[in-house]
């Protein structure tokens, strides 16, 4: 088995608030994440594909192809937006690097052929990051 | 869907490599100059690995306010700037390798209540990192 590993970069904002909860307690649990214009991030994604290379080609998996599938389900969603509002993945949820992680293999796993999505790692920055393996609790 | 959040860390201090189970030579020979007398130090940088659900009222796994303020607890105030060998209790008895510090990190932050600790990685210099996931679990 061979792991590929493919890094993109984004940037986006996105606030933590939970509306079922009072103003309080989103400021108690969230911090500062809770400020009501958001902040933002240079997000870091690294991609990892296994499989066996194939006999003809010697790739796991044609990176033009996997370059393009980033592009338009992750850069082209994601990259500049503001992550509450302009991405409808994640309309009512608290866009935490968890939850965007989450939803990145979500849209990356149906997308994969020949070869199977092993992790998604997306770092909110150089000391937070969140691995995604696709696994059930 | 379960996830694996890291959370990175930094301290910075010295240790000395001897074993005193060993003579001057044998500790000479073995731990070269990481058993010179006075010690040297890193810039450590640990990495913490926490696993579990997503809580859905706050999307997160562990609220990394209360990581932080355990890890810098357990781990960064009492190792940061300090001399190992001498001023952390189980290095009095242990040499202070990064693999036996990667275990006693591991053993202080084996009681995070909010989410299980999944693993920890140590980085002592750009070229040298160890890795303790616990006695059962494979590195991924």
């Amino acid at each position: 088995m061979v792991y590929l590993t493919r890094k993109i970069e984004f940037s986006a904002s996105h606030l933590y608030h939970n509306p079922a909860m009072s103003a309080e307690e989103n400021r108690r649990i969230f911090g500062k994440c809770n400020n009501p214009h958001g902040h933002g991030h240079n997000y870091v994604l690294e991609v990892t594909v296994a499989g066996e290379p194939d006999k003809k080609t010697g790739m796991v998996i044609d990176l033009q192809e996997l370059k393009g599938i980033l592009q338009k389900e992750v850069i082209e969603r994601m990259d500049h937006r503001f992550l509450n509002y302009e991405v409808a993945e994640l309309q009512g949820k608290i866009p935490t690097t968890e939850t965007v992680a989450i939803t990145i293999w979500n849209l990356l796993a149906p997308r994969i052929s020949g070869a199977r999505l092993h992790r998604v790692r997306l770092y909110e920055t150089p000391d937070l990051f969140v691995d995604c393996f696709g696994e059930a609790l | 869907m379960k996830v694996h959040l890291t959370r990175r860390y930094h301290f910075s201090a010295s240790h000395r490599l001897y074993s005193t189970e060993l003579s001057e030579e044998e500790n000479r020979k073995l731990y070269g100059k990481c058993a010179n007398p006075y010690g040297h130090g890193h810039n450590y940088a640990v990495e913490v690995t926490v696993a579990g659900a997503v809580e859905p009222a706050t999307g997160m796994v562990a609220n990394l306010a209360e990581l932080d303020g355990f890890v810098a607890r357990e781990v960064v105030e009492p190792f940061d700037h300090k001399y190992l060998n001498e001023e952390v209790d189980e290095f009095r008895v242990a040499v202070p390798t990064t693999e036996n510090l990667c275990r006693e990190i591991y053993r202080r932050l084996k009681g995070f209540p909010t989410a299980r600790l999944a693993g920890v990685r140590i980085e002592e210099t750009a070229a040298n990192s160890f890795e303790y996931r616990g006695e059962t679990r494979e590195v991924q």
